[in-house]
């Protein structure tokens, strides 16, 4: 027994400070941007941030409690349509809207889920995608958005965000900022918890996970109407920036869930540095490819095409397996106790040769 | 003494094949009971009813005195069921320390600081302390086996379901298994074990089934079974030829 407390279990190491010391540097040298960067630069980062928290939305979704959905641009398009419904019918302000579209989204998601459920695997992913569908042909039946050729947000509103373009631009920046942050944090918080511990369980082995005592139904819904909730307000905050919506652009298959399953399957599906890898990739090969035309849509495949045979755990999940890296502190070491150390570690192998051979 | 576990006309089939044909028995508190039977019986099957996995086709399962036949896998789990499983099935990519952390704090219901505790002195019992910070899928059979020892004890049963845990062990290993399982008997876990390698059987149980196309064929003291006709035909024949 380990009466003596011989061992500890730690969950930060050098490698998860270190990282956590760097992403505080850049969390601010980015919250300062409106003085270092020009206007075009702040929309493509606006446009980064919001992508690097669909994607780990949907890797959380997919990754972790094993639903891929292809549909997820129904709570993005949800989202978008909450803001303009909200801020141009109840008068809310832009900035009230996007958590109110986020408690929409979870509201819708709960239906949705009760139905979907009862689909697995492939039927799955194409019932998403019919449910976004259903999203799209709903959305253009309001003629009062515009129906199907979709609607500007008025310029009061868009007033009212800010008076000046500038500190307009430089808010919703922060706001796009800040929802990559929020995104993130909850992520890592839901990992660490214990229903983080079930669902990664859930992640590796289905059978196994219930046989232990974990509600595997009730794991997925929660992570199914949580992932709308906060796609649904990334959503709101996407069509906040355009400032025009329309069934087509809010409900796009390409845009909200093709990409985004790129940018999780190259950076690494079911871990947390894997989606913020992957956006950095995919919007460098964008930036870098865009003026080819067609012929970048063709490299993004191939891309996908060489890392799914080469690194089918994607790019993090290659650099996890060769150096065991951990930047989020989400695995729980056991290490001996401190006042242990130096000799010790030779005890630790010995003490229990004996049973291991 | 009161059952623990009782089965009651327990029955499943699968079109044609039958893996639970009639099932009853009772298991009493702080029991440890012994299953043998041929391959293809049913043991695993009615390991399966009772631990929900599979739901049966008519019966009834008590567990404690009250019926658990409609509850899920895992609310029997949490109400005090653990099993580990036959052909194993650890959490690949988390460690070792962290399926038992599983078990812990989804089966156990415990958290933070107790449920670390739990977990590592579980690891130190198990004799897996070694490799608590391996990833589980790299682990041999032979230490995915133990690992399925150690979940299973890591959600605190009050019943524990052993499936060939035994299998493949060299003498000393199979010795060492032996004492921790008579040490987890011993602190009141009522057992159900079902093993061929027989002797590794017969240092711990109390009291032997056989089971054979589903059906319970004999039950007696271990020797009483063994020494049987019936199981020396059906049983060990099989074995012989296999």
């Amino acid at each position: 027994m380990n009466t003596t407390g011989q061992y500890t279990v730690v969950r930060f190491t050098p490698a998860s400070r270190i990282a956590a010391a760097v992403a505080i540097v850049i969390l601010i040298a980015l919250a300062l941007a409106p003085w270092w960067a020009g206007r075009a630069d702040m929309r493509l980062l606006s446009e980064l941030f919001l992508y690097m928290a669909l994607a780990s939305l949907w890797n959380l979704l997919a990754g972790y409690a094993g639903l891929v959905s292809v549909g997820q641009q129904a709570f993005v398009g949800f989202g978008g349509y909450c803001l303009f419904a909200f801020t141009m019918f109840l008068g809310l302000s832009p900035m009230a809207a996007i958590p109110v579209a986020g408690l929409a989204g979870a509201l819708i998601a709960v239906p949705v889920a009760v139905l979907i459920f009862r689909l697995r695997g492939a039927y799955f992913a194409i019932g998403t995608w019919v449910i976004a569908e259903v999203f799209r042909l709903g959305a253009a039946q309001v003629s009062a958005l515009g129906g199907g050729s979709g609607t500007s947000l008025p310029v009061s509103i868009v007033r009212s965000i800010a008076d000046s373009r500038a500190m307009r631009e430089a808010t919703t920046y922060w706001m796009a900022l800040g929802m990559v942050v929020v995104v993130l944090a909850l992520v890592c918080v839901l990992l660490r918890s214990r229903r983080g511990v079930a669902l990664t369980a859930i992640r590796d082995n289905e059978l196994a996970s219930q046989s232990l005592g974990i509600d595997i139904w009730r794991a997925k819904f929660f992570v199914y109407v949580v992932t709308a909730a906060l796609t649904a307000s990334v959503g709101a905050l996407i069509f906040l920036q355009k400032l025009r919506i329309s069934p087509d652009a809010a409900f796009s298959v390409n845009d909200w869930t093709a990409f985004v399953i790129f940018i999780v399957v190259i950076g690494g599906i079911g871990t947390i540095e894997g989606p913020i890898i992957g956006t950095i990739i995919f919007f460098l090969l964008r930036e870098t490819l865009a003026d080819l035309g067609a012929v970048y849509l063709m490299i993004l495949g191939l891309v996908a095409i060489v890392i799914m045979l080469r690194a089918p755990k994607g790019i993090w999940g290659f650099v996890r397996e060769r150096t065991g890296l951990d930047l989020f502190a989400l695995t729980r070491r056991v290490v001996e106790r401190r006042p242990a150390a130096g000799q010790n570690t030779e005890n630790k192998e010995n003490a229990h040769e004996p049973q291991a051979t | 003494m009161t059952a623990v576990l009782e089965l009651k006309d327990l029955s499943k089939s699968y079109g044609a094949i039958v893996v639970a044909d009639a099932l009853s028995y009772a298991l009493e508190d702080g029991e440890a009971l012994g299953v043998i039977g041929p391959n293809g019986a049913g043991k695993t099957s009615m390991f399966n009813l009772i631990t929900g996995t599979v739901q049966a086709q008519s019966g009834d399962v008590y567990f404690k005195g009250q019926p658990i036949t409609g509850l899920s896998a895992a609310a029997r789990c949490r109400a005090g069921i653990a099993r580990s499983f036959q052909i194993p099935q650890p959490f690949g990519a988390m460690s070792v320390f962290e399926n038992v952390l599983v078990a812990a704090t989804q089966g156990a219901g415990e958290s933070g600081h107790g449920a670390n505790e739990l977990c590592l002195d579980i690891l130190e019992q198990t004799g897996l302390m070694a490799r608590a910070n391996a990833p589980a899928g790299g682990l041999t059979l032979l230490e995915r086996k133990r690992l399925e020892l150690a979940r299973a004890l890591g959600a605190r049963p009050s019943l524990l379901l052993l499936d060939e845990i035994a299998g493949g062990l060299t003498e000393q290993e199979c010795r060492s298994l032996i004492a921790t399982i008579n040490d987890v008997r011993a602190s009141g876990v009522s057992i159900i074990w079902i093993e061929h390698v027989v002797h590794a059987l017969l240092a711990v149980v109390d009291r032997l089934i056989v089971i054979d196309f589903g059906r319970k064929i004999a039950e007696g003291q271990p020797e009483e079974i063994m020494a049987s006709r019936e199981v020396q035909e059906i049983y060990l024949g099989i074995e012989a030829g296999a």
